[in-house]
């Protein structure tokens, strides 16, 4: 009797549901005639339970309120899900291996060298061997020679080859298709060696510069699965490089083509404020990957292309004996890296809607590159490295006892943007915007003495987000969010590494000057597309000059009250000075939204600063991303030193990059450019 | 659910029975309060449909159209079928954007010297299709001094508006998606048998227009990307033999 009545209630939810989804379609605007012509409705009204439309879901889903049900079968709550969840442990990415100079990688064609090698490749079209020196897609001879290779001569080599992988499982349930991935290989040439999500993460230390070789050996437009371009531009997020190595928006290198990327190993600073080997305070931990291909990245990167990039000095060592005394890596110090994918419901392979612009957000969570998976941990301290991989999502992360989610758990924040802050702040959540990444210690030793007898806690992301525009200002309670992984706690194990609660000290900020200039950046919408300052992205335009070595202020500007945007800039981090604070209001466009009223982003409890205004004290940091909210203005402080040449400045919301938000600059040395509204 | 059983119900989503309770479960269990499914009671019945077939289907409506010469066609099967596309949305009546847009356009049409309409087709929908008629359209092509290969097209409101929401052309606010010049900015440039699409700004420079439109016809086909062999390393490549004769998966249509 109570399997019958379940199954009449779970109908009539079902019934109730498909009239809140036709209702939300003819919201959209969508007539009775587009859907019956598009077969979601028949002409009784009903609409048709493509992969799951009509089905209940315990809280007010993202999905079917901001898009149409699954008419375009790309979407939220269309995706065939796996059976289980928490049943597959969470894969660490592998180590990229160095090589030495004879690996046939870094012999073809020419060993790696200051100016591109452009002679032509007779097994290739006749395309130069190297895509260094094209600007997007043109061959710009004489350009893009390396700056500072010989100052600091490289010491280290690695490869990596760009390949599909047809047999990419996010799931061990085969009941949902192995599925075909684009990533980075392992930089060996045999076809066994496939690209893989996340990539190989690659690790360097300060004062060790290191080339990577890129190939590209992608298979033909044709043969993408559907979305994806194979051209390719691998940008090293935060690291303070140079334009020829910096695998910005237009150096995107051809099929058959190789890309030698190098790196001086320096901090900021080193060509300018503080030579040789720049400002020790400017030292990063965590970076990641991920192709850059203008007018493509959302789709490419969605496609698997970004790993992590970790590295290290002689404080932040990777060794808990010395130095700063971080949890040891690999053992203790773990990447994850978090993407929402959607799986086509008719095929089960993931999917990307090329036509939409707004941003896309999945309903397939998945946590280095597996659908919530679980991670073995010993009761001990451990470093996560946390990034937002996107397209679209935002995150607020917590730690949730899953047998009594009230629980609160806190946890320490020693990282934003993978600098190490000043000293480690206690949190019970933090927020990411794509590409921003937060290092946190977890005490597990710690929270087993807060839930007791229970074994597992899982990080759950309690953010409600309903489409690509941006978050709205919801906090699910606890068990009610996205769980990402499940930490299973296992035995005590030895732990040498510093408890963040005696206060260790890291790096100080770099000095805050005053600025040459501030300009003013405005992030909207005009006519459908995305611009920056009313204008969009475009290769050919520089539209402004830094003066190199100089310091300016930006003020980011978002005058819209139902999208955010997290800002990037390439060359230098930046910090935030202040947010006007009014931040937090979400559209009062349609009013069935829950929640309106001021929602700022709080600094997930530890605390606002005392001397800039509205900024959360983990955001007293050095940013490489900062999350512009609702109608919120932020000021930026930058330094940019040591390079020439030029960078782009875009909205990390990769959907709202490939469709314009995106401008470039340049630093040169003795311009001065006092345009302040570029 | 009157009017139809619950198996034909089911068959015309192309789900199985098992299938339905399945994704509604899995779906609850996964997003909001990871209770598991038993495995047992998974039973996907996937399709082997192409990638290529899902976007024509989902993205590509074959809808009749009426031709500023008065022919009807089929938006996918004759215009877009085999086809390197640059799509946009205006209305002959406009004052605000669309001219501006045509304006760059036709500067793009004469960058891409001679190839709109050889390997590159240019397509402007009107948003106005009560009020349009191919007259009007025709006229408005004239007046902004369109080149040929460039198609301006009406058809019935129900199958226009279809069109646009299918190639991405909506907003999720009623009144935002009502202002007709919130649709004539976006250009949607694909090459449909290569399920490359891209979208850019008709308010950008047109240069940069043409730039985009280049570099998404003839990246693909560089070097040996498809078993060509060029001389010109440049991306900017003569479009003459451009068409990879090997293993052609670009059929372009010439008039």
């Amino acid at each position: 009797m109570a399997y019958i009545s379940r199954r009449n209630r779970r109908k009539e939810r079902e019934v109730q549901q498909a009239l809140n989804n036709r209702l939300e379609l003819v919201k959209e605007g969508f007539t009775r005639r587009d859907l019956i012509k598009m077969g979601l409705m028949t002409t009784a009204g009903v609409l048709i339970p493509k992969g799951g439309l009509t089905h209940a879901q315990t809280v007010a889903d993202s999905s079917s309120f901001s898009s149409f049900g699954c008419f375009s079968g790309c979407d939220v709550g269309c995706s065939p899900q796996p059976a289980q969840v928490f049943v597959d442990p969470m894969p660490i990415p592998p180590e990229l291996p160095a090589r030495p100079l004879t690996d046939p990688g870094l012999t073809f064609g020419a060993p790696p060298q200051i100016c591109p090698n452009n002679a032509p490749n007779p097994n290739n079209g006749n395309l130069p061997f190297e895509g260094r020196g094209q600007f997007n897609g043109l061959l710009v001879a004489g350009s893009d020679c390396f700056q500072f290779f010989n100052q600091y001569p490289t010491q280290k080599y690695f490869v990596e080859r760009i390949r599909a992988n047809p047999n990419f499982r996010i799931t061990s349930d085969t009941n949902i298709p192995a599925q075909l991935i684009w990533g980075f290989n392992l930089g060996g040439s045999d076809p066994s060696d496939v690209g893989t999500f996340p990539g190989p993460t690659i690790v360097s230390r300060y004062q060790e510069p290191w080339l990577i070789r890129r190939f590209n050996e992608l298979p033909t437009q044709s043969q993408n699965g559907g979305f994806g371009v194979p051209e390719m531009s691998t940008h090293l997020h935060n690291f303070h490089s140079a334009p020829e190595s910096d695998g910005g928006p237009c150096r995107w290198f051809f099929r058959g083509q190789y890309f030698d990327y190098y790196f001086t190993g320096q901090q900021a600073g080193f060509a300018s404020t503080n030579q040789p080997n720049g400002d020790i305070n400017e030292s990063l931990s965590t970076m990641w990957y991920h192709d850059h291909r203008i007018d493509h990245t959302a789709e490419n990167v969605y496609k698997g292309l970004a790993g992590f990039h970790f590295i290290f000095n002689q404080f932040d060592t990777g060794n808990e004996t010395t130095g700063f005394r971080l949890p040891s890596y690999p053992q203790f110090d773990i990447p994850i890296i978090l993407t929402d994918k959607l799986l086509d419901p008719s095929t089960g392979k993931i999917c990307f809607d090329t036509f939409r612009f707004k941003g896309l957000i999945g309903d397939v969570q998945l946590a280095n590159g597996i659908v919530q998976p679980f991670l073995n941990v010993s009761k001990r301290r451990y470093r996560f490295r946390v990034l937002d991989g996107g397209p679209s999502r935002f995150y607020e992360l917590f730690l949730t006892d899953p047998l009594s989610p009230s629980t609160v758990i806190p946890f320490w924040v020693i990282a934003d943007d993978g600098n190490l802050l000043p000293t480690p702040i206690q949190v019970t959540s933090f927020r990411l915007g794509v590409a921003e990444r937060y290092d946190i210690i977890i005490d597990f030793n710690q929270v087993k003495s807060l839930i007791g007898s229970h074994t597992t806690v899982r990080l759950e992301n309690r953010l409600e987000q309903r489409d690509g525009q941006g978050p709205t200002c919801n906090i699910f309670a606890g068990g009610q969010g996205t769980s990402c992984v499940e930490f299973r706690i296992g035995a005590a194990v030895a732990d040498a590494s510093v408890d963040p609660a005696t206060h260790p000290v890291f790096y100080q900020l770099p000095s805050v000057i005053a600025p040459r200039i501030t300009r003013n950046f405005k992030f909207d919408r005009s006519n459908g597309q995305w611009v920056i300052n009313d204008r969009f992205a475009n290769c050919n335009e520089l539209r402004y000059t830094v003066t190199q070595n100089s310091a300016e202020n930006w003020v980011l500007i978002n005058p819209r009250s139902d999208w955010q945007h997290p800002i990037h800039v390439h060359l230098e981090e930046h910090q935030i000075l202040s947010r006007s604070g009014n931040g937090g209001r979400y559209s009062s466009r349609d009013s069935s939204f829950s929640s309106f009223g001021d929602c700022p982003f709080g600094g997930g409890g530890g605390g606002i600063s005392t001397t800039r205004p509205n900024v959360p004290n983990v955001e007293v940091s050095r940013k490489d991303v900062t999350r512009l909210q609702f109608d919120e203005n932020v000021t930026i402080f930058f330094r940019f030193r040591d390079f020439q040449g030029d960078w782009p400045m875009h909205c990390h919301n990769t959907v709202h990059e490939d469709h314009a938000m995106m401008l470039l600059f340049q630093v040169q040395p003795g311009v001065i450019d006092n345009n302040q509204n570029p | 659910m009157k009017g139809m059983t619950r198996r034909k119900w089911l068959a015309a989503a192309g789900v199985t029975t098992a299938a339905v309770g399945a994704t509604g479960l899995a779906g609850t269990s996964t997003l909001f309060g990871q209770e598991a499914t038993p495995a047992s009671k998974h039973n996907y019945n996937f399709k082997n449909i192409s990638p290529r077939e899902l976007i024509q289907q989902r993205h590509l409506p074959n809808v009749e159209l009426i031709t500023q010469d008065n022919q009807k066609v089929h938006f996918y099967t004759d215009l877009v079928k085999d086809r390197r596309v640059v799509i946009q949305f205006m209305f002959a009546r406009c004052k605000d954007i669309c001219p501006v847009i045509t304006h760059h356009l036709v500067e793009v049409q004469r960058m891409l010297n001679g190839r709109v309409g050889r390997d590159i087709f240019f397509y402007s929908i009107t948003l106005s299709p009560e009020e349009d008629t191919p007259r009007d359209l025709k006229a408005y092509a004239k007046r902004h001094g369109v080149g040929s290969g460039w198609t301006f097209l009406t058809g019935k409101p129900d199958d226009i508006l279809l069109l646009r929401k299918s190639l991405g052309f909506f907003y999720n606010d009623p009144k935002e998606d009502a202002d007709r010049n919130n649709h004539s900015g976006m250009v949607v440039v694909g090459t449909e048998p290569l399920m490359r699409w891209a979208m850019c700004e008709g308010g950008a420079d047109p240069k940069w227009i043409a730039t985009v439109i280049r570099t998404e016809a003839d990246a693909p086909l560089q070097g040996a990307v498809d078993g060509i062999t060029q001389a010109d390393p440049a991306v900017h490549v003569q479009t003459k033999g451009a068409v990879n004769r090997a293993a052609p998966p670009v059929h372009v249509h010439r008039k």
